[in-house]
């Protein structure tokens, strides 16, 4: 059990706060670190990783200190958002030098690149490398001492589907494993795919944190829509406008559908099936129609 | 205190190719004006003196301290890739530690070699100059390893400034204001070369004993801030 715990951080650069005042815990699994460009992502994973001491708070591990703790990267593996990695060395000189500074050997090292099926290009220059083999590398080097917390800066940056695809299975690979695996994302569908458990950083403020459908309901003050498709549209419609819990239905004939707009999550979801069984109405579909990530976040940032 | 790994990286790293280039220049440059000169005006003690001190110590030797100190680790501060150093369980001292120990070894064979060789060639070592100035050169090239690594630590511009102090400070400020002699690599070099060769053909404006106090504290200093430097480096993010 590998926890990261971020207290009551801030980090301000001049007059500059970039991160203001964030506390979270990030434990075992995969959490997406999520907020857009310019948030204070990259300084908070700065902090974590240890790159960067926080003005005030504290960041620990399992409770060790991060800053100034070079042991505590026995525990800790990262995937820098940079470029840059010794691009004279083969993916294979690369890999092995980052064991042998854990004190490891080739050995690990060759397991490390079998992991991220680097092993085809090993003996290739990194500046010969595409972006997404370099990520790769990347992540071989940060799991050839086999830590127990992964942090990864932007990860997906420039990779193509398929590379994407290759390093999220990866990833949740390491999540299942029971490591703490913790990305940082200003793109909505790579985390809603990858990480059930979220962190919303929102100009410098942690906006939002658990899971983002949950986040979703937490913001009552918000309309949630619903897609609802019934044996009898129409009597479903009148049956359910006469409750409170819904503001606003729209026949959707087009759809064939019903477009619901429901202020009130708890008792609209209680509502719902209670009024269709009341009715002898059948249900086919109910789809909430905006519970994308990306509508969470635009509600978190414009709130 | 010495790490091999972060060694290899570091000599890989600045004996890469335009580096390399860079570092051999100058070099082939004395041996070039040695022949030429020994060529021309045949062996000459006071012409030796003229050439290794003018030249070999007062620009070769600065210049290529600044590229292998600063290169040892600036570029690598530069473009984030200390990062893959900073997120191992290594002493911060430990890096800059075996960093320097590149950086001299570096500046020395660039430097003390061409000039054992510049001056057999122009007079064939008599009175000791060619063995006086390569020991000069051995010493500076660790004061000035140590120097320009902690410039290199420090500051994005480490070349520049590097070469400002080496170039203005060393060649130029130091031969107009007899007070900046005293603070001059260059002159505890050859305070010491003027004891291995004897006799007045190397002076220094600075004794002996001064100038191995200060060779000394100058590299241990400069080691020891860089090491507390990079210990609190912050990597900037790019946002």
């Amino acid at each position: 059990m590998t926890t990261l715990s971020i207290d009551h951080v801030s980090r301000w650069f001049g007059n500059v706060v970039a991160v203001n005042d964030i506390t979270m815990t990030i434990g075992p699994g995969v959490t997406g670190l999520l907020g857009p460009n310019g948030a204070g992502k990259s300084t908070l994973i700065n902090m974590m990783a240890g790159f960067l001491a926080p003005s005030t708070g504290s960041v620990t591990l399992d409770g060790q200190p991060v800053w100034r703790n070079e042991r505590i990267y026995r525990h800790i593996g990262i995937v820098p958002e940079r470029e840059a990695m010794y691009d004279f060395l083969t993916g294979r000189e690369f890999v092995v030098a980052n064991a042998e500074l854990h004190g490891l050997g080739a050995k690990a090292a060759q397991k490390a690149l079998a992991t991220v099926e680097m092993e085809y290009a090993q003996d290739r220059r990194i500046s010969t490398y595409s972006k997404g083999m370099r990520q790769r590398v990347k992540m071989a080097s940060a799991l050839v001492h086999d830590p127990s917390l992964l942090l990864l800066d932007e990860p997906f940056n420039g990779m193509d589907p398929r590379q994407r695809m290759q390093l999220m299975d990866l990833l949740r690979r390491m999540g299942d494993e029971g490591r703490t695996v913790l990305f940082s994302s200003h793109i909505l569908e790579e985390v809603e795919q990858l990480a059930r458990h979220i962190e919303v950083v929102v100009a410098g403020r942690h906006a939002a944190s658990g899971d983002f459908r949950r986040i979703r309901r937490l913001m009552t003050d918000r309309p949630h829509r619903y897609l609802v498709r019934s044996s009898d549209d129409r009597a479903l419609a009148a049956a359910l406008i006469a409750d409170p819990s819904t503001s606003g239905i729209e026949v959707d004939l087009a759809e064939g559908a019903l477009r619901v707009q429901a202020v009130d999550f708890g008792r609209f979801t209680a509502l719902l099936p209670r009024v269709a069984r009341d009715h002898g109405i059948r249900l086919h579909t109910v789809s909430p129609s905006d519970e994308s990530l990306e509508s969470v976040f635009s509600y978190l940032v414009a709130a | 205190m010495y790490d091999p790994t972060v060694a290899r990286l570091t000599y890989r790293a600045l004996l890469g190719r335009r580096r390399a280039l860079i570092l051999g220049a100058l070099p082939l440059l004395l041996i070039v004006i040695a022949a030429a000169v020994r060529a021309l005006a045949g062996a000459d003690d006071q012409t030796t003196v003229n050439v290794l001190g003018g030249f070999a110590l007062a620009t070769m030797v600065p210049i290529i301290g600044v590229i292998a100190g600063t290169g040892a680790i600036g570029p690598e501060i530069d473009d984030g890739s200390v990062v893959y150093l900073l997120s191992k369980p290594l002493k911060r001292p430990t890096i800059i530690f075996t960093k320097l120990i590149v950086a001299i070894a570096v500046t020395m064979v660039f430097s003390a070699v061409p000039t054992l060789v510049a001056g057999l060639i122009l007079n064939g070592n008599g009175q000791q100059i060619a063995v006086a100035y390569t020991v000069a050169a051995l010493v500076a090239s660790i004061a000035y390893a140590a120097l320009f690594l902690l410039l290199g630590t420090v500051s994005r511009h480490a070349v520049v400034f590097g070469l400002v102090y080496a170039l203005v400070w060393e060649a130029l400020f130091g031969s107009l204001v007899p007070g900046a002699r005293t603070l001059s690599v260059q002159q505890w070099a050859l305070a010491v070369a003027h004891k291995v060769a004897g006799g007045d053909m190397i002076t220094s404006d600075v004794g002996l004993p001064t100038a191995t106090v200060l060779l000394v504290v100058v590299t241990v200093l400069a080691t020891w801030y860089a090491g507390q430097k990079l210990r609190s480096l912050t990597l900037a993010g790019e946002e």
